[in-house]
């Protein structure tokens, strides 16, 4: 029986793969038992791109990540990191992760997991000093850096966890809700941090269920729902209609269903939301609510956010099934 | 350092820094001075006429209080075994320590292979030093020095390397406790089964006799045992055992014979099997 996603392939050479995708999956799908956690994942991830792959709880981001990673093992579909196959053990020397799930050994001190990491990344002994301090900076704990990582908060090992992905300068980093444990200040940290990455050319798979942290540093967007992507492409491309706010009184609940031929409404009783309208069809809109009686105090259209869109889309998938 | 030594070191290193060494020690010098006491009280017991028990019954008494000694040191290291290597690969898949790790170039034999070494070199280590110390006490205290102490020291380790196999590869699959207790439970049972055989021996059943054969093959800490007390036996118990026939094995604190060689090949060939088992089954684990 073939080993789990663990495979021994001589090093691909950096240069001969370096025009290959960072991450490429073609029909990758999961099932546990009769649920499936990812049905087939069909992407490219571009070096240098930073990737959010976007979706809410139980969507398949993590199983995404772990199958990525050699983790777990596909039901069926092909994947490649770095252009060799998933599993290969030398492609991992070019990777980082910090996973969901974040723990460390707590009887360490937070250098020596970080030293625990050099040691199996493998990175040369000499540099292992130098990273370490430079990590520990990057990531805030250089104070902290003797500290056992019993004594930390979830924050601060959060923190540890991506200054271990960050060890060695990897070509691609998975992070699976890096700031599901920080306040406000990390995760402006952690943006910063991302954004620093992608400067270097760093391609990044950001899992994140938080749109404010997909929308401000990613390239690229996959929305995952039930382990399907349902949208793909640039903030652009993905955010490229216009949303109407308007703030109106007098309209029963079958007259906001009428209106929903102008497209998803998201409705918070005066204040109804058209989360993807044509400009020129807010004439039409508000000539419908006078004509049912309804009194319009005010018209904002604005561009689409990410969380206008996501909602849509998953109503939209709602819809289908 | 290769992955497979880093791991095993780590597996040292915890052990140390949660204070596990620690404790052991103390208790270890706690168990071998009261014990070193005990031992000492057999060489001041009186005869009717107030004289002292001369040399060769203090041995005697001595060699035979040594083996119920040594038995609960052995089971006490394969129950600290059972309950350590319950939960080293489980627990660290349950709270997510090893998904950082199992991301990096780390083979999945290496994780099993170093977590095992770094746990048996600790049995070992433990077994051969708290073994030899319990075995100065009693030499201090009574003079007598079982017959083959360092063979005694090896089985003993072995038992307890049996143990943390069993809990190591059942560790792969199942929670910490579920899998210490099975492995305790399984110990307890071949224990059993060897006494049952013993009494097949006695009784010249071959069905109950092959119990114990079966078992030995299956879970060989009790045929370890038997080679320890072996070790222990001075040459006129193993003579005056003998001279009661089959009747006199029917016995699981007496032996007669050391373990056969052909034995001690499929112990090698049992270890050598269960991790394999072992490495298959994380293999095939999900994570």
């Amino acid at each position: 029986m073939a080993e789990l996603a663990e495979q021994t392939t001589a090093a691909a050479s950096p240069s001969a793969a370096a025009g290959t995708p960072a991450v490429k999956t073609i029909e990758l799908t999961k099932k546990f038992g009769h649920t499936v956690a990812l049905a087939g994942l069909s992407m490219t991830v571009p070096r240098g791109e930073v990737f959010g792959f976007l979706g809410p709880n139980g969507a398949g981001k993590t199983t995404a990540v772990k199958l990525l990673l050699g983790l777990l093992k596909p039901t069926s579909g092909e994947g490649w990191l770095l252009g060799r196959p998933v599993g290969d053990l030398q492609t991992r020397r070019r990777i980082g992760y910090l996973p969901e799930l974040f723990r460390y050994q707590s009887w360490l001190s937070a250098a020596e997991v970080l030293e625990l990491h050099c040691e199996l990344a493998p990175l040369p002994r000499s540099s292992w000093r130098d990273e370490i301090a430079s990590v520990l900076e990057t990531v805030g704990l250089t104070d902290r850096a003797k500290d056992r990582v019993g004594t930390f908060s979830k924050g601060m090992q959060q923190r540890l966890g991506l200054g271990a992905a960050l060890l060695g300068e990897p070509e691609l980093v998975f992070l699976d809700e890096p700031t599901s444990a920080l306040d406000p200040v990390g995760r402006h940290d952690v943006r910063e941090i991302i954004r620093s990455l992608a400067s270097r050319g760093t391609a990044v798979f950001l899992n994140s269920h938080l749109l404010s942290e997909v929308e401000q540093v990613c390239d690229r967007v996959a929305v995952v729902d039930h382990g399907r992507v349902i949208a793909e492409g640039t903030m652009d491309e993905l955010l490229g209609g216009t949303a109407v706010r308007v703030r109106v009184a007098g309209l029963s609940p079958a007259d906001k269903n009428r209106l929903a031929q102008f497209g998803r409404i998201d409705d918070e009783g005066d204040q109804l939301t058209f989360a993807n309208l044509d400009p020129d069809r807010v004439p039409d809109l508000v000539a419908s609510i006078v004509s049912m009686g309804g009194r319009v105090y005010e018209v904002a259209p604005r561009h689409q956010t990410l969380e206008d869109r996501f909602l849509q889309l998953l109503e939209d998938e709602e819809d289908k099934t | 350092m290769p992955p497979v030594f880093v791991i095993a070191r780590l597996t040292v290193q915890e052990s140390s820094r949660r204070r596990l060494l620690l404790a052991l020690l103390i208790l270890t010098l706690l168990v071998v001075g009261f014990s070193a006491w005990g031992f000492n009280k057999i060489t001041t017991v009186t005869r009717p006429d107030g004289t002292l028990l001369p040399p060769d019954q203090v041995s005697l008494i001595t060699s035979q209080l040594l083996i119920v000694v040594v038995f609960m040191f052995s089971g006490v290291l394969a129950l600290s075994a059972a309950v350590v290597a319950g939960p080293l690969i489980s627990g660290e898949v349950e709270s997510g320590l090893l998904l950082a790790i199992l991301a990096r170039p780390v083979r999945r034999s290496e994780v099993v292979i170093g977590k095992w070494l770094g746990l048996a070199m600790l049995v070992a280590v433990y077994a051969a030093g708290a073994g030899s110390l319990e075995l100065a006490a009693v030499d201090w205290a009574t003079g007598y020095l079982p017959p083959h102490p360092v063979q005694l020291l090896v089985y003993v380790a072995a038992d307890g390397l049996i143990l943390l196999s069993v809990g190591l590869l059942l560790s792969t699959r199942l929670s910490g406790i579920t899998a210490g207790v099975i492995a305790l439970v399984g110990w307890l049972i071949a224990w059993i089964a060897g006494v049952v055989g013993d009494i097949g021996t006695g009784l010249q059943n071959q069905a109950l006799e092959n119990v114990g054969v079966v078992s030995h093959l299956v879970l060989p800490s009790d045929g370890l045992w038997r080679g320890a007390i072996y070790a222990m036996e001075p040459d006129t118990v193993i003579a005056a055992v003998r001279a009661l026939g089959t009747a006199g094995r029917a016995n699981p604190f007496t032996a007669t014979e050391p373990p056969p060689a052909s034995f001690l090949v499929w112990v090698v060939v049992w270890f050598a099997l269960v991790l394999s088992l072992s490495i298959w089954s994380f293999r095939r684990r999900e994570i």
